[in-house]
């Protein structure tokens, strides 16, 4: 059952861009599994979309469901930062380092 | 990204201008703003950017028929709906028409930012590009420019991104307002210093008390590659015409000059000036307190009798009592005149309000009422609440507001150092220069009598009598008579006797 909703907003097809959707799909496949949905936007070919969102900042993670809605900017490259702000599960405690 | 690919560059190659349409702005921006570029608006908190970002808009929708797009950082897209609404600008219509199109990038307060990573405003971008092409903005404000990269920590990254947004701005082929927070009023440019070195063009917005007067000033730091007006100029956030800067000193050349003439309502003086005063004449008369300048000037106000015209009379010296009394004194019924709306008396203390208040009053009279006639008596009343400098940027500005609508105009002034023949100020010179024709009354020492006289000094396209002529009032009025026979002595400047030998009004005259 998917319960884990994401919208990716990303800018153009850059290196930023490629490595926030890895990084996303990473971090779901190691804590979500199969329980997740990650729809990427490109801001510059969907504007419409990105101005009904608000969406300042490329690339953008909008956690859509479940409530509350989160949003994290940046490319995700902090896995345990992006993972503690977007609330995945997960024992983030023992992932910190000391 | 590229949009137009004009770099606002004329097929000359000259940096071609967008004018604004702000009322007064383009006189000091030498034409507008610079087409197709960022220019970045910066002041404190108050100090009017986010109106001037509106109006720039406003103007561009109302006057040129280009549509705008506005990015809002700070302010909702509500708030800005509701103060332009004051100003008498319905955007929500404009949104309609699709002629105004907002992209909203105000911060939701339910919802933090968090940061993880690298990022751009690719998005923000994107958007802004997207609301352009949706209406064909030709114009773009951004407010505020500033606040969008506060709300972010990455001091690095800010700076980098506005470098980047700058340029993609720039690919836009619009123009753009921009506007920036600046912390203190005279102290660096901005909190980015950044903003300075990307953008060619910038300008200063201040909100200062001086002289325990709030003064707003609009300042042209720099306008690559193109004139502008230096300085700091006056202007006020007014609730009728919004954004008005007060192109005081600044002079437009004269396109037109009337050869109608008009009576100043005392067939002597006409006499003096070669037949009356071209219509679209400035005239100066400057006489010390008792010499007969309020007389003149009431005398010029009704030249117009059984005419349709009307006179705007704004003192400053008196009551509307006390002129209408004195009027009464000399046969001119004021009341009756006002009754008719064939004159509108003014009358306001100088101290009521700061210069550029007094012009938007006078302004607004003279929309409304059109007249054909202004006086203003005395100007120097108004030396006592602001510098020569500030009078004479006041003068010039109403004299060329006058002249564009051909409104014969007379001035008095009593023997200040502005008029003085030989005064040391050197607004004494320039205000005999903004005036068509100067005219002066003076007391007259003769065979141990105080007597009066009157000389014309100067008038601009005309031969006049050079003569200093004798001048008897009675309650008919004034009276000019013989040219003085013999080399009585004039008193100069005010009615104290000097020692010193009389201005040679020949030796000033130009004609």
């Amino acid at each position: 059952m998917i319960n884990y909703v994401f919208h990716l907003y990303i800018g153009e097809n850059t290196a930023r861009a490629q490595a926030a959707v890895s990084n996303l799909r990473f971090l779901c496949e190691s804590r979500l599994a199969d329980r997740y949905d990650i729809e990427v936007i490109d801001a510059v070919e969907r504007p419409d979309l990105a101005e009904s969102a608000r969406v300042l900042a490329t690339p953008t993670v909008v956690r859509v469901e479940p409530e509350p809605q989160l949003r994290v900017i940046g490319d995700l490259s902090d896995h345990e930062r992006a993972a503690e702000v977007l609330g995945l599960p997960g024992d983030l405690v023992s992932g910190r380092r000391p | 990204m590229t949009r137009g690919g004009g770099d606002g560059r004329g097929e000359d190659g000259t940096l071609e201008r967008l004018r604004t349409g702000i009322k007064g702005f383009d006189e000091i921006a030498m034409g507008g703003l610079p087409v197709g570029r960022p220019t970045l608006v910066t002041g404190t908190t108050g100090s009017g950017k986010t109106l001037l970002a509106i109006e720039f808009l406003a103007r561009g929708i109302l006057r040129f028929d280009q549509p705008g797009v506005f990015v809002t950082t700070e302010e909702t897209t509500d708030e800005i709906r509701r103060n332009a609404l004051s100003l008498g600008f319905d955007i929500a219509r404009w949104e309609a028409d699709g002629r105004w199109v907002f992209v909203d990038a105000s911060a939701n307060p339910r919802e933090q930012v968090l940061t993880a990573g690298s990022y751009d405003f690719g998005a923000l971008l994107a958007r802004i590009d997207h609301a352009v092409g949706q209406c064909g903005a030709r114009r773009v404000s951004f407010d505020s420019f500033s606040s969008i990269f506060t709300r972010f920590q990455d001091t690095g990254l800010i700076r980098h991104e506005l470098v980047r947004i700058a340029a993609a701005l720039k690919s836009l082929g619009v123009t753009l307002v921009l506007t920036s927070e600046r912390l203190h009023e005279y102290d660096g440019l901005t909190r980015y210093t950044v903003e300075e070195v990307v953008l060619d063009n910038v300008i200063i917005l201040r909100n200062v008390l001086r002289d325990e007067r709030r003064r707003r000033t609009v300042e042209i730091v720099k306008f690559r590659g193109m004139p502008h007006r230096t300085g700091e100029w006056l202007f006020t956030i007014d609730p009728r015409d919004g954004f008005v800067v007060i192109p005081l000193g600044v002079m437009r050349p004269f396109r037109h000059a009337s050869r109608t003439r008009v009576s100043t309502g005392n067939t002597g003086l006409d006499a003096m000036l070669g037949g009356g005063l071209f219509k679209d004449a400035v005239v100066l008369l400057n006489g010390p307190t008792g010499a007969g300048k309020t007389l003149t000037a009431l005398r010029f106000a009704c030249a117009d009798a059984g005419s349709d015209e009307s006179c705007l009379f704004c003192t400053f010296d008196e009551s509307h009592g006390q002129l209408t009394r004195n009027a009464a004194g000399w046969g001119i019924d004021l009341e009756a005149m006002e009754a008719e709306n064939r004159i509108s008396v003014v009358a306001d203390y100088p101290e009521a309000v700061g210069p550029e208040e007094h012009f938007l009053r006078l302004r607004h009279a003279i929309a409304d009422m059109g007249p054909a006639r202004v006086v203003i008596d005395t100007i120097s009343s108004l030396e006592r609440v602001i510098s020569a400098r500030a009078l004479l940027d006041f003068v010039i500005a109403l004299t060329s507001l006058c002249r564009e609508r051909e409104i014969t105009t007379l001035i008095t002034t009593s023997s200040g150092a502005l008029m003085t023949p030989g005064a040391e100020l050197s607004g004494a010179v320039e205000l005999g220069a903004v005036s068509d024709v100067s005219i002066m009354l003076r007391y007259l020492e003769s065979g141990g009598d105080i007597q009066r006289a009157i000389a014309v000094l100067q008038v601009r396209g005309s031969a006049h009598d050079h003569a200093i002529r004798r001048v008897g009032i009675d309650d008919t009025g004034l009276h000019i008579g013989e040219p003085l026979s013999e080399a009585g002595k004039l008193i100069p400047g005010g009615a104290v006797l000097a020692g010193h030998p009389p201005a040679a009004p020949e030796g000033t005259s130009e004609d």
